[in-house]
């Protein structure tokens, strides 16, 4: 027995030596909660590589890009401090800041912004779609990248996280990302993929310096986390908040919650060549029969995120400001219905030519707002006579189905601001293939083909606006793709921060204009 | 104990090799196009596409025949190669290492915990009879009944919003440790408490144990002597069973507390369809899974060294 004794004591000695060995190495290079502003968001990250989550490493300020959007998506300044457009935006010429360090202390240069640029070329990403004939050095801070066609987007291209500039020996001679030295006023620190990752302010930056030594990112998988997480003040600022929790959150002293509208559209894709959907009024019925409003409030509990067009007003060029919401809209939807001939029966459900009006709709777990706005989906489109079949599935479905044309109906959440410029997104959205793996299927309109290639062409900004209303209108009219409401982005920030703002572009924390109040 | 031990061993080659091939055919098995599946884990939804899930099947060469990339894969494993993650591209020993660190610190933690637990309150429920024992059932039972994030929600409301003793979510300090391994352990004890105590009530009620009483020992000798023994026995084994099932089963904690455990991470790679991650996640496990058996069977063993005689006499 005496033997159990000590052996329990030795088990006991080892637990207590491992903690003390484990957690004292920890500790001591772990940043305190004074010095550091820690950040919690739901995603997670895997990969150093910018072509990968580049976001998340241009959002801490790691990663930059040769140029900047404003929040109305304006190009603005940042590595490159000016640029030309030339030969009808067919040679893009950028002049380099001459005072930019990497984080391992190498100036930047021509070459080094050449090398990252060619390397984001040959990796998935907006640049290898962009129609680039080459980038060459003119000079040690001069760039100049020549198109095969003209490409008016190829600034928002490079503002993307994914043509971010790195030091040339981060990567291997595969291209490989090894090390993550770039130009931002934070440098990597700690790297714990996928939940953690700390960077340290770069005294050396060529910008605003950053007044706070430290910054965390930890991924809170729930939102209950995340939501207690802001209320104990374990995290600084707390992205993603179930709005749920909003009235709770907004009456604590120590905290101050923002609501920012972001261009991201919660949205049906449809096959337009389904036998059902393929004509106009029975797109435009489906569209109809959906009550956005109630969805808004009841589901999604964000009042006043209802949409009737795909791009939120934010985006003033694709956004149609004599479009509202039709009143007695389920009424509407059956006269179009019974205009192609389907009619109820005895169970209440649409049928035509011995057919009944079935589709299943595929969604996603990755978003759970998704899979209840599609039950409010069912239950609404039950009213108008549709039988919707929900599939739950992994968001590659989506562009698997495209492609093998097994898709009938999607609801996604599609970011109009991936790229800064929103010509992007609809480009691959709307290709004259019929659509893209995010937008329209076997939609083909000439109309929409011929306007969007102008668009591609056009710099007047006045023209873009024009041609791009007239693209917003199609698309609202024709309904290949039904929209449904609107993100809102909800942040809570303890008071002990000043100086938050918050990009909707999401391209960066500005963690550099943040400090703490003393 | 030699038996034991080559035993053991020969579970442990046909452990690994059965647990890659399995988990290799299911995942093939499963449907969906596992290009889109990598390419969506790899590039995030907003960027996923055809021009994505084309770079990703030639990178890896996904056409390839599948019975080439199983003996491919078999071939690396004699060579104790894991691969790499197809998702993240680094070592799979890397991050499966990162994984089942944080797993074993957790669970050991917790299962520590619940021992301190689940061993007074079995003994006592058992010792003092009906009243206490009524009590301490009926708190197992509410404690069994809720599902183990309810249990997380309400510590986290005491003592990270109420209290703010420890953080909400996270690793890296002992204090984040704190209230995931609370969790588990009152979760693991609410079950091991009545297992300590029936097998404590066995022991008192036994014949040699009254006699023991009987011949003039007094009630602590009694207990120290012919008690602890016969009760561990099937009290160690159940421990075993619990650390073994935590190890792979304690996905909602790791979840709720952002705690970077192999579930979790075994789960996303599932999703990923990342196959060298889940491959092996679940070799480690499985070696693991033998190796804690071993142990157990080591401890009993060394508990009551008559099982293993009598396994003896009969081989």
């Amino acid at each position: 027995m005496f033997s159990a004794l000590r052996f329990l004591r030795r088990f006991c000695s080892f637990l207590l030596l491992s903690y003390f060995v484990t957690f004292s190495a920890i500790s001591l290079a772990t940043p305190t909660q004074s010095n550091t502003l820690s950040i919690s968001n739901a995603f997670e990250f895997n990969s150093i590589d910018p072509s990968k989550y580049g976001h998340v490493y241009t959002r801490m300020q790691i990663l930059e890009t040769l140029l900047n959007v404003d929040e109305k998506g304006n190009l603005v300044a940042a590595l490159a401090k000016s640029w030309q457009v030339m030969d009808e935006a067919k040679r893009w010429r950028l002049t380099l800041r001459e005072d930019v360090r990497f984080h391992d202390g190498a100036l930047m240069d021509a070459q080094a912004v050449v090398n990252s640029l060619n390397i984001a070329r040959e990796k998935h990403g907006v640049l290898r779609k962009a129609p680039v004939k080459s980038i060459q050095v003119i000079d040690t801070n001069t760039v100049e990248i020549t198109l095969t066609r003209p490409y008016v987007i190829l600034g928002a291209v490079l503002a993307h996280y994914s043509t971010g500039i790195l030091e040339p020996g981060s990567y291997n001679q595969e291209g490989e990302v090894i090390v993550l030295s770039g130009t931002g006023p934070y440098q990597l620190y700690q790297y714990a993929p996928p939940h953690k990752l700390v960077v340290k302010k770069f005294d050396n930056y060529w910008g605003k310096k950053a007044s706070i030594p430290y910054a965390s990112y930890l991924t809170g998988h729930r939102a209950e986390s995340r939501t207690m997480q802001a209320r104990s003040g374990q995290a600084d600022i707390v992205f993603g908040l179930n709005p749920a929790s909003l009235p709770l959150l907004k009456r604590l002293p120590t905290l101050t919650v923002h609501s920012n509208p972001i261009p991201r559209t919660i949205a049906l894709k449809l096959n337009s060549t389904h036998e059902f959907l393929k004509e106009i009024e029975a797109r435009q019925a489906l569209s109809l029969a959906i009550n956005r409003s109630g969805i808004a409030k009841g589901v999604l509990r964000i009042p006043g995120a209802q949409a009737e067009q795909l791009l939120p007003a934010s985006m003033a060029d694709w956004y149609l400001t004599d479009v509202s919401e039709s009143a007695d809209s389920l009424a509407q939807a059956e006269k179009l219905l019974a205009s192609i001939g389907w009619k109820k029966n005895a169970q209440g459900t649409l049928e035509r030519e011995g057919k009944a009006f079935e589709l299943t709709l595929i969604t996603y777990a990755d978003r759970p707002e998704l899979t209840v706005v599609a039950t409010a989906l069912q239950d609404q489109w039950k009213a108008l006579g549709v039988k919707l079949t929900i599939n739950i599935t992994n968001s590659s479905a989506i562009p698997a189905g495209h492609h093998d044309g097994s898709l009938e109906v999607a609801l996604m959440a599609r970011n109009y601001g991936f790229i800064a410029n929103p010509l992007g997104v609809i480009l691959s959205d709307f290709n004259q293939s019929g659509g893209g793996d995010w937008g329209a299927m076997n939609w083909h309109n000439d109309d929409m083909q011929g306007l969007l290639n102008k668009l591609e062409q056009t710099t007047d900004t006045q023209a873009f606006h024009r041609l791009s209303q007239q693209v917003a209108r199609l698309i609202y009219q024709e309904r290949p793709m039904i929209p449904v409401s609107y993100y809102v982005q909800q942040t809570a920030v303890n008071k002990r921060v000043k100086g938050f703002r918050f990009d909707p572009f999401e391209r960066s924390f500005f963690l550099n204009e943040m400090e703490f109040v003393k | 104990m030699k038996d034991i031990l080559l035993k053991r061993l020969l579970q442990l080659l046909a452990v690994v090799w059965g647990v890659g091939t399995l988990t290799f055919i299911l995942m093939r098995a499963l449907p969906g196009d596992m290009a889109y599946r990598i390419a969506a884990s790899r590039y995030g939804h907003d960027n996923v596409d055809a021009q994505a899930a084309t770079l990703v099947r030639e990178e890896l060469g996904l056409d390839a025949n599948p019975f080439l990339l199983y003996i491919n894969w078999l071939f690396d494993l004699l060579q104790f190669k894991l691969g790499d993650s197809l998702v993240s591209g680094t070592p799979v020993i890397d991050s499966v290492q990162h994984m089942l660190g944080y797993s074993v610190l957790l669970a050991v933690t917790g299962l520590f915990i619940s021992i301190l637990i689940a061993i007074p309150l079995g003994l006592l429920s058992a010792w003092k009879g009906n009243p206490i024992d009524n009590a301490v059932m009926a708190f197992s039972s509410v404690v069994r009944a809720m599902p183990v994030f309810v249990i997380g929600v309400i510590f986290l409301m005491l003592f990270a919003l109420h209290w703010n003793w420890f953080p909400v979510a996270g690793f890296g300090t002992p204090a984040h440790l704190v209230l995931p391994a609370l969790t588990l352990a009152l979760s693991l004890a609410a079950v091991s408490n009545r297992v300590v105590k029936s097998s404590a009530q066995r022991v008192f009620k036994s014949s040699f144990y009254t006699f023991a009483q009987v011949k003039g020992l007094s009630k602590w000798r009694t207990f120290h002597r012919h008690g602890i023994r016969n009760i561990a026995l099937p009290v160690v084994a159940f421990f075993g069973i619990q650390l073994i099932s935590m190890i792979e089963g304690i996905v909602m904690i790791e979840s709720l507390f952002s705690w970077p455990g192999i579930g979790h991470g075994l789960a996303h790679a599932i999703f990923a369809r990342d196959i060298p991650v889940i491959q092996g996640a679940a070799l480690i496990m499985g070696v693991l899974f033998v190796l804690l058996n071993t142990l157990i069977d080591l401890l009993c063993y060394w508990i009551d060294p008559r099982a293993g005689d009598v396994k003896g006499e009969r081989a």
